[in-house]
């Protein structure tokens, strides 16, 4: 779906923000992009939009090179929600909000307000339909701009740190939307600096640093290897330094709360049962 | 222990809006505590940060009703230059409180408003530098810094104004783990060393149980939880309001209902993983 063929690109004031990135992104497939501060993780996103056209080498978006096609074009293909939502709210209303790119787009009108009726459902803001997007808070203007990309079905959608200003019961329904979308072929790109947040979604993560990949595979295999993620300046999630203090432990790390506390009740039911015979 | 901030029966209503964002709040903070904030967004909590640095009543309309008092003082009838000496506040985004040619004038800025004599200016400035360990910096261009290093200078600047009371929103939300995990401690050290409080919004609990004293959740403008990291963390209520707790701690919890382990402190991975080793042996 997406291909990176040796991309460098240099800032107008001389910095490197990307070195020889070659990667590909397939349809269905969940990445985490994660790494230190400045390691040019937007950057990276940004040329998927073509926001930024590479310095030398080329980026693809579903076969298209990023450099022969128009932003307007790519953005049918890809949606993404920025950091700042400030930078992308400008409408009268909610409900416009969310409507705007889907009339941009040609949707017949009642196909409009359907979409904007699911968007308003799923992110829980039905009561703000006719407010102003000024006026809600931080978190709820992250959650406006996913309704609006969302609403218009794109191939590709990339979040840039999605869950700043969102709370736990929040980040659980972002985390199923993202489950959802790529079960049903989405690629999905998330920025994030939550690692609690990504592990359960044991995404496919991609480690950056310095305008390079260092490190690219499934979580559990990136995401136990403690010195590779401090170099760049990443944490392992907590429930990865439970399992690894663990002397007898499963295969694999436990992917969320509830699995690990399975796994030791389990064995506890085990040890009772086998203190019990002798 | 003194107190340093006061809120008496609490509310503010906006213009216009239908529901009042604080809604008869309570809420005491001791001299040097370090106290989060939480609670699901547009609970109020940003509201509830404005009436305490003065941006409401001063800046913003409204029905104000009850009392905020800070280092004893009524916000009301305090001046807003008054209570910058008094409540210092970094922002999420640095990039909203950096903005001069040097970090050095960019901690300044907020002593030359005050119109602080010049050697006195230096001093806060050099100990202000020096305490968030930036002297290597201190003469570069404020936008050619990374996010951690912009988050330090922006805090240099609040720390030059010696203020007793710090809110913090939300700020290792745009850091990466491990810069985040070292403002954190920095927070520590800093209440350690200058006995200054902290008020954290934070919804990535996982960082700051280390350090804080108290949690305090809101939920639609009223306060629903106060107690220590433990109480708040293992109460059945702190689910319901989208506290965000840390996994391993879940595991705990989880553990600790069905009698596995106990749930006097918070354990950490390895504490937690050690207990569970000692019983399977």
């Amino acid at each position: 779906m997406i291909e990176f063929r040796d991309v460098t690109y240099i800032h107008e004031n001389g910095v490197k923000a990307l070195d020889g990135i070659t990667m590909q992104m397939d349809a269905g497939e969940t990445i985490a992009i994660v790494g230190e501060n400045g390691a040019g993780k937007t950057t990276l996103i940004k040329h998927v939009t073509g926001l930024l056209k590479p310095t030398s080498g080329a980026v693809l978006v579903d076969g298209v090179n990023t450099r022969e096609t128009s932003t307007a074009t790519l953005s049918r293909k890809v949606g993404i929600a920025f950091q700042n939502p400030d930078h992308q709210l400008f409408s009268e209303s909610v409900q416009e909000e969310i409507a705007f790119a889907l009339k941009n787009f040609g949707f017949p009108p009642d196909l409009v307000e359907k979409r904007v009726t699911w968007g308003l459902q799923l992110f829980g803001l039905e009561e703000y339909k006719e407010s102003s997007p000024l006026i809600l808070s931080g978190g709820e203007k992250k959650r406006l701009t996913l309704a609006c990309i969302l609403a218009w079905d794109p191939e590709v959608v990339i979040l840039d740190e999605p869950t700043v200003g969102q709370d736990a019961i929040q980040k659980e329904k972002l985390a199923g939307t993202i489950k959802m979308l790529g079960s049903t072929g989405k690629t999905v790109v998330v920025v994030s600096h939550d690692i609690e947040f990504l592990w359960p979604l044991q995404p496919r993560v991609v480690v950056m640093k310095s305008g390079r990949i260092v490190a690219d595979g499934p979580a559990p295999e990136l995401m136990t290897k403690k010195e590779m993620l401090e170099s760049a300046r990443v944490a392992e999630p907590q429930l990865v330094s439970f399992y690894q203090a663990l002397s007898r432990r499963p295969e694999s790390p436990f992917v969320d709360a509830l699995e690990a506390r399975l796994w030791i009740e389990e064995g506890e039911a085990s040890h009772r049962g086998g203190s019990a015979v002798t | 222990m003194d107190k340093i901030l006061e809120i008496e029966e609490l509310s503010f209503r906006y213009p216009e809006a239908a529901k009042k964002a604080v809604d008869s709040f309570n809420l005491d903070i001791g001299e040097s505590e370090i106290v989060v904030l939480a609670g699901p967004s547009g609970c109020g909590k940003s509201t509830l940060l404005r009436t305490i640095n003065g941006l409401i009543p001063h800046m913003y309309n409204g029905d104000y009703s009850g009392d905020v008092r800070v280092a004893g003082s009524s916000v009301r009838a305090s001046s807003m230059r008054d209570l910058a000496q008094i409540v210092g506040f970094l922002f999420q985004n640095p990039e909203n409180q950096i903005f001069m040619f040097t970090v050095e004038r960019d901690i300044a800025f907020g002593l030359e408003n005050l119109g602080v004599p010049r050697p006195e200016m230096r001093r806060r400035v050099d100990e202000a530098i020096s305490l968030l360990g930036i002297g290597n910096i201190s003469q570069r261009a404020p936008h050619e810094l990374s996010d951690g290093q912009k988050q330090r200078v922006a805090l240099a600047g609040v720390l030059a104004m010696r203020p007793r009371l710090i809110i913090l929103d939300e700020p290792t939300s745009l850091l990466d783990p491990k810069t985040a995990m070292e403002l954190v401690d920095l927070v520590a050290r800093l209440r350690k060393e200058l006995g200054t409080t902290f008020v954290v919004v934070e919804h990535r609990l996982d960082l700051l149980v280390r350090v804080a004293d108290r949690i305090v959740v809101m939920d639609a403008g009223a306060k629903v939880l106060d107690g220590t990291p433990r109480d708040v963390l293992f109460s059945e209520a702190a689910d319901g309001y989208g506290v965000a707790v840390p996994s391993v701690t879940q595991v705990q919890k989880m553990l600790a209902r069905d009698g596995l382990v106990a749930d006097g402190k918070i354990y950490s991975a390895k504490e937690l993983a050690s207990i569970m080793e000692r019983r399977g042996a």
